[in-house]
């Protein structure tokens, strides 16, 4: 457990120390607090399509919508140095060479991920709390909502983390891994045409499908189960493959 | 000095794909040796000391460090290992001691001992002024430096060190040589270098690897000794047969090391390279080089990586 904390607290440090972190967190909020902005106006001003919906629903639930695919776009270049980077300048040597198991590297290194992503969770957050100075918000929504941008954030970060650990050029691990999860996002587009078979896999595979029934606050532990899955897996297949690596490099 | 196996490698391979990078390589490593692993280019040495790092692992055979096999307990032997890579293992968006600190962490020192053996280290290795620089601004001498700080700051028994001595200058060099002597007596030391007066200056034994194979293990007093004038390398146009060569009296053995050269052993003041001479002359075999071997250290690497094997 001590080396998970040494191997996070230095991912944390090293990633607040490239200017990288601090852009991406001003990037991400500042496009969101725009589209904050708008869905406010919106709500304000509503037309016929919005009447008799409440705040939560329109501002909130609109921003992590919004959220999910900004989100989306940012992961990769934040998951895109973890093991491409330490591979390129051979420092995963140091990490190999030191009493600490694989397992232990990948899991440090993904929570240190996790905890920067909630840093970013919470800017966010502060954006529908402020509503609370106007109008009363439905806190169960916001709460089912928040899980789900959670969960979201963790399945891209496990998503970045394995693809990293393919490859020594982050810039190749960051397009593959916008690649894969923008893939995941729009799958259930397919399950519009084919049988209906084809149709509940691809609706199943989709990240947006689940997400969007937690930011409407539907909590169905079938769809946290989806996230847990997918981050369960990509965590495992990131050890298999550096353990394999080691033997077959 | 006790003599206490720290480093034992019992028979590795290690394949990449089809290539056998390390071919059935063995040996062991006592309490206060420094060993010299010498190679050209590409024979595996750094292969195989990545793999007794643990950093990779081998395709078959065993490696235990301390007495703990790297695969089954790597913990406890990884504790005992200290690794500094050829190109070494740096952060450079951090300063030397932040880097320090987080290596002192993995190591797993207590919290409470990290200052002191920070310390110690940057000590030992000329670090003292440059704690709070980032290493990207250090010249490469410096950051070798940090590299071999990292590896000896936890005082494992066993140190590896792929070609440590690298883009140093000759100042630098003598203070590592130094440094790596100091480490040799108390704890186990494996260097590879393409320097073989380095090797001579600071190693205690020689490991010679060619093609992936050990061709030569021997203690460095060993090599230099009373071997001058016995061994001589003699080259014919026209060699004859090992038969006809074989019957001239005052020879122990010959190898026949190409169509053209021979390498003879002879007994110890025998007239033999006489008789060499005159029936080379008689025959008309036409002789055109004698070369004896005085049994340094370069000539014995010239001659095992050129694709002769010693025994063991």
């Amino acid at each position: 457990m001590n080396n998970i904390l040494t191997i996070t607290t230095h991912e944390l440090r090293r990633l607040f120390k490239s200017p990288l972190a601090w852009v991406i967190l001003a990037v991400v909020e500042f496009l969101l607090a725009i589209f904050f902005l708008i869905l406010l106006n919106q709500f304000m001003n509503p037309g016929p399509w919005f009447a008799g919906r409440g705040a939560t629903e329109i501002v909130i639930a609109g921003l992590l919508q919004i959220s999910g695919i900004v989100i989306l776009l940012v992961t990769p270049f934040i998951t895109m140095r973890i093991f491409s980077e330490e591979r390129r300048t051979g420092t995963i040597k140091l990490l190999l060479s030191s009493p600490v198991t694989i397992t232990e590297l990948v899991l440090g290194k993904y929570l240190g991920t996790l905890v920067f992503l909630v840093v970013l969770l919470a800017l966010i957050t502060l954006m529908p709390l402020s509503l609370l100075l106007g109008t009363p918000v439905d806190f169960l929504q916001v709460a089912a909502g928040l899980l789900g941008l959670f969960l979201l954030m963790a399945s891209f970060a496990a998503i970045g983390l394995f693809i990293s650990t393919l490859t020594s050029q982050a810039s190749i691990a960051a397009i593959t891994t916008f690649g894969v999860l923008f893939m995941l996002w729009i799958i259930n587009l397919a399950s519009t045409t084919g049988g209906e078979i084809f149709r509940a896999i691809f609706s199943y595979l989709s990240l947006l499908k689940h997400y969007n029934s937690l930011i409407n606050g539907v909590f169905n532990s079938a769809d946290v189960i989806y996230y847990l899955i997918i981050c369960i897996t990509f965590i495992v297949l990131s050890i298999w493959r550096l353990d394999g690596e080691r033997r077959h490099q | 000095m006790n003599s206490e196996t720290l480093i034992s490698i019992n028979g590795v391979y290690r394949y990449y794909g089809n290539y056998c990078a390390v071919n059935n390589v063995s040996f062991t490593v006592e309490r206060g040796e420094v060993l010299g692993f010498l190679g050209l280019n590409g024979a595996g040495k750094s292969t195989t000391m990545q793999i007794i790092s643990g950093v990779l692992s081998a395709s078959s055979g065993a490696v235990s460090i301390a007495g703990f096999d790297i695969m089954d307990a790597p913990r406890q032997a990884k504790s005992q290992l200290g690794f500094l890579p050829e190109q070494p293992p740096l952060y450079h968006d951090l300063t030397v001691d932040e880097y320090l600190d987080y290596a002192a962490r993995l190591r797993g020192i207590r919290r409470t001992n990290i200052r002191t053996v920070i310390e110690k280290s940057k000590q030992r290795c000329g670090l003292e002024t440059v704690g709070q620089r980032l290493i990207n601004n250090l010249s490469k001498g410096y950051q070798q430096r940090v590299g071999i700080a990292q590896a000896i700051l936890h005082a494992p028994a066993v140190i590896i060190l792929d070609e440590p001595t690298n883009g140093l200058d000759p100042v630098q060099i003598k203070e590592i040589r130094e440094l790596i002597k100091e480490l040799g007596r108390d704890h186990s030391v494996i260097l590879s270098t393409h320097i073989l007066p380095e090797v001579q200056t600071i190693c205690d034994r020689v490991l010679i690897i060619h093609e992936g194979q050990l061709v030569l293990d021997r203690q460095l007093e060993n090599i230099n000794e009373g071997k001058q004038n016995n061994i001589i390398n003699i080259a014919f146009r026209q060699a004859p047969s090992l038969d006809t060569l074989n019957i001239i009296e005052g020879i122990k053995h010959i190898d026949q090391i190409s169509d053209q050269q021979f390498r003879f052993e002879l007994h110890p003041g025998s007239a033999a390279i006489d008789h060499i001479v005159r029936n080379s002359a008689a025959s008309g075999w036409g002789l055109f080089e004698i070369i004896p071997e005085t049994g340094s250290l370069e000539e014995t690497f010239m001659r095992l990586t050129s694709g002769e094997k010693e025994n063991l």
